[in-house]
């Protein structure tokens, strides 16, 4: 995806650099501190394909935050909703039965799921941002709190709090087929989650790089008011990244959705992970974007394997803020600036 | 026009005339209010109480939490509102007050603190206030780096620092051998705070402890907000490379005011402590973070008066959701309180970004110029003979 121009290539190339030497020093940490363990090889090659799952799922979350935040300068706290309703609503779906066949139930109800969400996320930029488009960055941050607030207490409304099950795609129960590779343990799910998300990605560069609408989109990443003066419609593209945004966020809870049990909650936690890992990527960058959310699930999961359970969540916000204050470029940026 | 309107002998001595006649008029009307409200709730005239009057609405011990938020808000818009730096992360210092003195109230033996100590009355009062000296530093030394970012990524930082030490605290500070915090559980049996053999207890005293505090703060506030610092602030705001061109020392004033409202929020979080006797992390999660600032932007964020205005405000928001939604459509839960509490703030930010105190103040004094347009233009009119 060619979004980069000419300085943010050489920026690249630093963050690429920057970030490598983190992950190599978090890395060796991480060793460090599972050596007590006894972990064999194969434990941790464990490790990195169950990190690369939850890795894929807070890529795509990540991507929804580039989308939006490189075309409106927001970034979308109510992004977690989108995780939730996906899956949340796929269930409900598919348990209405409406074919005799489970799979098109699934498949049904996942597209409809998908598209509903995309429209849940176009009302968020029509009816709370685009009335404040002019306002401070805080107050747009507290919009977007309180849209993530009122869907979210909308879905308890609607789902209760109890966790809902998700049928396996592949064996359409509870149970969900599994291969075994020596000591490696393979979830057929994990196969699905990486499959949906490379052909997300895919369509994503397509869309980029071959439709019209993309390259105006992009355009407007580069810079907003040039592109206004080319005669591109800047509010139309920002609603558009939101309904992209959206999408992103539903079909990552959807393939998820079997692995964890849906909850009405489950949004924030892979909201914000997921927005760490834009972090990662430098915020401006596509594939920077997907590399950080992949490298966040694995060290993470390798985190959670080698320290206590309770500890897990530490990881993704110590990452955060050192990412944060090892990156001043980031806020070099004119959409970072807290001024006017 | 303002200036002469000032009396001149004010004006000679350098008081802001308006400034000092409207605070006047707010703390009276507070203690006007609370007072009275206070007075019906101790010696209940005529067989009444708060909470007949208002169907349960009131009670002291809600005014109370309003006091102890107004504490913590006060900080919240001195930081957020006049220094227009963001904290999503607030109730992280709320929370370390809170358990710095439920600790060492509680555990003080298992520490090695002695009983000599530990038993005097003016314990709990220097645990509070190393308290609030410990938060404050904590703070100044996590806001030196952190306040560098702005905006949204500041907004995040902030929130990381908050979910790090909510995971902290229901870890027990990473060291369960130890179980200072109690895990899940939280603390219990905080003893209740003592001055010599005087316990500040039952409730009707402790409201009045509180709301001294509070009306400490509040004065705090408002002489930070008009002295040179408030206008360091101000600038800060206004813009950051203007502020630091007149030879503002930004990173550090920022830092400074970073820490004073974690000191307050710790203020608040031991008196919680003493006043719950039982603290959990729960209560300092994301969510409380959350409710701070939503408590904040609707009182009105630059607006010292907004933080009582805004705690009131919301908590009598939720306990009406809580005690009269049932009523109308039975069988609703706590749900409908996010989705109230999501769609306010988006009407109000929408409509009124500087909060509910600054808008009205705002949208009156519109008003009042309209009308005084309006009557002269009707008197320039009149001796021309037209209507």
């Amino acid at each position: 995806m060619a979004l980069l121009t000419q300085s943010e290539k050489k920026k690249g190339i630093s963050t690429i650099q920057g970030v490598a030497l983190a992950v190599v020093v978090m890395v060796l940490g991480l060793v460090a501190l599972g050596s007590r363990y006894n972990f064999g090889v194969v434990d941790y090659v464990q490790f990195v394909v169950d990190g690369l799952r939850a890795g894929a799922i807070y890529a795509l979350v990540a991507l929804g935050f580039v989308a939006v935040y490189r075309v409106t300068g927001v970034i979308n706290f109510a992004q977690g909703v989108f995780i939730m309703l996906g899956p949340m609503m796929t269930i409900s779906f598919y348990e209405q039965n409406w074919f005799p066949s489970l799979r098109l139930n699934l498949f049904v109800g996942a597209l409809l799921a998908i598209a509903i969400t995309a429209v849940v996320g176009i009302a968020i930029e029509r009816f709370t941002l685009y009335p404040a488009r002019r306002a401070l960055p805080l107050t747009k941050i507290i919009i977007t709190i309180g849209a993530y607030l009122a869907l979210q207490g909308g879905a308890l409304l609607i789902w209760g709090p109890q966790g809902h099950v998700m049928p396996a795609f592949s064996t359409l129960t509870l149970a969900d087929q599994s291969f075994r590779f020596g000591g490696l343990l393979l979830k057929a799910q994990s196969l699905w989650i990486w499959s949906t998300v490379l052909i997300t990605l895919a369509l994503l560069g397509l869309f980029f790089e071959r439709t019209r609408l993309g390259k105006a989109m992009r355009a407007c990443a580069v810079n907003r008011q040039a592109a206004q003066l080319m005669g591109i419609r800047v509010d139309t593209m920002a609603t558009i990244a939101f309904a992209l945004a959206a999408i992103l966020g539903a079909v990552g809870g959807i393939v998820l959705g079997p692995v964890t049990r849906p909850t009405y909650d489950m949004g924030l936690d892979l909201g914000l992970k997921g927005f760490v890992a834009a972090i990662i990527g430098g915020m401006v960058n596509f594939p920077m974007a997907v590399l950080g959310g992949l490298l966040l699930g694995v060290l993470e999961n390798m985190w959670a394997g080698v320290t206590q359970a309770g500890f897990k969540d530490l990881f993704a916000f110590v990452v955060l803020i050192v990412m944060l204050l090892l990156r001043p470029r980031v806020l070099s940026g004119p959409e970072a600036e807290g001024e006017h | 026009m303002n200036l002469q309107r000032q009396p001149t002998a004010l004006r000679s001595l350098g008081v802001n005339a308006r400034a000092f006649s409207r605070d006047f008029i707010g703390y009276l009307v507070l203690i006007l209010l609370l007072g009275g409200m206070g007075w019906i709730e101790i010696v209940q005239p005529g067989d009444l109480s708060l909470p007949k009057l208002t169907g349960g609405l009131l009670t002291l011990d809600m005014l109370t939490r309003v006091g102890l938020f107004t504490i913590v808000l006060v900080g919240l818009n001195l930081l957020m509102g006049y220094a227009g730096q963001v904290s999503l992360g607030q109730a992280a210092f709320y929370g370390m007050g809170a358990f710095f003195s439920a600790i060492l109230t509680t555990r003080a033996a298992a520490l090695g603190i002695p009983a000599s100590l530990s038993q005097a009355w003016w314990w709990a009062w220097l645990v509070m206030f190393a308290g609030m000296l410990l938060t404050g530093a904590c703070a100044y030394l996590i806001g030196v780096p952190i306040l560098r970012l702005r905006g949204h990524y500041l907004a995040m930082a902030t929130l990381g620092m908050g979910v790090v030490v909510y995971v902290l605290l229901k870890e027990n500070l990473a060291v369960p051998q130890l179980n200072l915090t109690g895990g899940f559980d939280g603390v219990h049996s905080i003893p209740r705070l003592r001055i010599g053999d005087f316990v500040i207890w039952p409730v009707t005293r402790y409201f009045v402890l509180v709301w001294f505090f509070t009306f400490l703060v509040i004065a705090l506030g408002l002489n930070i907000v008009n002295s040179r610092y408030g206008r360091v602030l101000r600038a800060i705001h206004a813009s950051q490379s203007a502020a630091e061109s007149v030879g503002v020392a930004v990173h550090k004033s920022k830092a400074q005011i970073f820490a004073l409202s974690a000191a307050l929020a710790s203020l608040a979080g031991s008196l919680y402590a003493h006043f719950q006797a039982a603290v959990i992390p729960a209560t300092f999660g994301f969510g409380e973070s959350l409710e701070l600032v939503i408590m904040s932007s609707v009182g009105g964020l630059a607006s010292i008066w907004g933080a009582p205005f805004g705690a009131f405000a919301v908590l009598l928001l939720k306990e009406l959701l809580r005690t009269q939604l049932r009523v109308v459509f039975p069988g609703v839960k706590g749900e409908f309180e996010a989705i109230a509490f999501g769609v306010l703030l988006i009407v109000i930010m929408i409509s009124m970004p500087e909060g509910l105190t600054t808008g009205m103040l705002k949208a009156y004094r519109r008003w009042r110029a309209a009308r005084v347009l309006k009557q002269e233009i009707a008197e320039s009119l009149e001796p021309l003979g037209m209507k």
